[in-house]
């Protein structure tokens, strides 16, 4: 059979993840929650080594902890705190305290790497359903509230007077960030996870004139970075998730320069 | 008929109270206009009727026929967010073409349907925000300082842009507004807020009440007396002369002191 090859299971995780992270992942740029989604995904390595210690699958361990750590974040956001500093306390005690846990679990021997920076050859047949599920659950949720988050995000006041609840919206948000976090740390890790979530919504956003062009458009620059960060990894015998990741900054780089350039001739 | 009736309002930020004991009410058809220091609570009272703000205690009694159209003071779009302005008046209902382009030549900004949002000067914003609240056909107008950010033209222009819509579609207006002297020309009613209802009725009555004056100064009765001459002599609001008066938007001053300076630099 053709998922035998795990090279292709490898390349279909990658797509996967990468369509769940386009529409979430502009969402997360437009509402300036870049640092939101760090946190989370290093708060995953703390669910991975309670999932690891309870011997229970991954999965729902660090999809428990994402989601309590995207709720705290979220609750935390609406009472005037120091965003960023507080972010960064929750977001590196989270990591530290995950790598100080998995120490402790002396009986089984775990690849860490394999958490921080993905496994994406290792993909199994299994994972490949939940990443799918995973997938297709946040591309779900997002497009049936599509229009109340683009006005929740747009303006609260406005969002309010159409009676829509910014607040539920926000949760709705959230709720898909723990999902995508924890399909996507077996393809590209915890500390890379805000890379898919954010560079393919950014190279995108010169390239759009509409909020649902710049998701599609992330989407297609995510899928292409996954079949072209694989294929070089393979080649050039590079680590998989980070060469994803290299793939997708380049598309950045190029779509920014075009957008650079376009403005250059109108001005 | 009534419209919105607004009872014993209370409304806390922790321990600060905001409101306490609003009551309003705005009928079918009439204009009514907040005036009041800063930090007098008027943004919290629109909040509170829109329901973005969770009263302590009080009622808000909407009619049954009651459409809510709101315009906020701005609208702040993040450049990574591309959205043209026909989409934004899409939102979240999913009006019709014919329906959003009525509402833009009725705001006077019939060609900025394919426009980015984000690229809008101030004064289009306004104007496209007050096309997105009236793509609803509202009964009644929210207006929170809609003009805050134009000049003196510019903002006469949006005010008599609001009479018009009132006029032809038969809405209720209540709004926000610093410019004191179109307040008490273009209004039914005036409410002076400061924490609660300082006073209220006629723009003649507000105008000339004490308590009125101990915060707005003497001063904005000449103000009035300034603009109905003006208007007597039928100056547009284009006319260099008509609306050419700055204001300090300093309630401590009063403004028909502020004109008199203005003028003699001149």
């Amino acid at each position: 059979m053709i998922l035998d090859d795990f090279m292709v299971r490898a390349t279909l995780a990658g797509i996967g993840v990468a369509l769940a992270a386009a529409p979430l992942g502009s969402f997360v740029v437009w509402r300036r929650m870049a640092y939101f989604g760090d946190a989370t995904a290093h708060a995953a390595i703390l669910g991975v080594a309670l999932s690891l210690a309870l011997e229970m699958s991954v999965f729902p361990g660090a999809m428990a902890v994402a989601l309590v750590m995207a709720l705290t974040v979220s609750a935390l956001s609406g009472r005037g705190y120091a965003m960023d500093t507080l972010l960064g306390v929750l977001a590196h005690s989270a990591l530290a305290f995950g790598l100080v846990a998995v120490s402790f679990l002396s009986g089984i021997r775990i690849d860490l790497m394999a958490y921080l920076f993905g496994d994406i050859l290792a993909v199994s047949q299994g994972d490949l359903a939940v990443i799918w599920g995973g997938a297709a659950l946040v591309v779900a949720l997002i497009g049936w509230r599509w229009s109340a988050l683009l006005t929740a995000t747009l303006n609260e006041e406005l969002a309010h007077a159409s009676g829509i609840d910014p607040r539920r919206e926000q949760l709705v948000l959230t709720l898909a960030l723990a999902i995508t976090v924890a399909v996507a740390i077996k393809v590209v890790g915890a500390l890379l996870i805000a890379a898919l979530l954010i560079i393919p919504a950014a190279a995108a956003r010169p390239l759009a004139r509409t909020p649902e062009g710049m998701a599609l458009t992330a989407a297609g620059i995510g899928a292409a970075s996954a079949l072209v960060g694989l294929r070089a990894a393979y080649v050039f015998d590079t680590p998989a998730g980070p060469s994803i990741v290299c793939v997708a900054a380049l598309c950045f780089v190029a779509t920014s320069l075009v957008a650079g350039l376009r403005r250059g001739r109108q001005a | 008929m009534t419209l919105l009736t607004v009872e014993n309002l209370h409304v806390r930020y922790g321990a600060t109270e905001v409101l306490r004991d609003v009551a309003l009410t705005v009928e079918k058809g009439e204009i009514v206009t907040i005036v009041g220091p800063n930090g007098s609570g008027k943004t919290t009272l629109l909040r509170a009727i829109v329901g973005s703000v969770r009263p302590a205690s009080g009622r808000i009694t909407r009619a049954p026929d009651l459409v809510p159209g709101y315009v906020p003071q701005r609208l702040h779009v993040d450049p990574t967010l591309p959205i043209t302005v026909e989409r934004f008046l899409r939102l979240p209902g999913g009006a019709s073409r014919a329906t959003i382009a009525a509402a833009l030549a009725r705001a006077g900004v019939p060609d900025l349907g394919p426009r980015q949002l984000a690229d809008l000067s101030g004064g289009q914003t306004q104007r496209v925000l007050l096309a997105r609240a009236l793509v609803a056909k509202p009964t009644l107008l929210l207006l929170d300082e809609p003009t805050a950010g134009l000049d003196q033209p510019g903002s006469a222009a949006f005010y008599r842009l609001i009479d018009e819509v009132r006029r032809e579609t038969g809405c209720a207006v209540l709004m926000i507004s610093h410019e004191l002297h179109v307040v008490m020309a273009a209004s039914d009613r005036v409410i002076c807020l400061n924490g609660h209802v300082c006073c209220h009725g006629t723009p003649e009555h507000v105008s000339t009440a004490p308590e009125y004056r101990a915060l707005f100064g003497t001063g904005t009765g000449g103000a009035l007396a300034l603009y109905r001459h003006d208007h007597d002599h039928s100056h547009g609001p284009g006319d260099p002369h008509g609306h050419g008066h700055s204001h300090s938007h300093d309630h401590g001053h009063s403004h028909g002191h502020d004109h008199k300076a203005t003028e003699a630099a001149e």
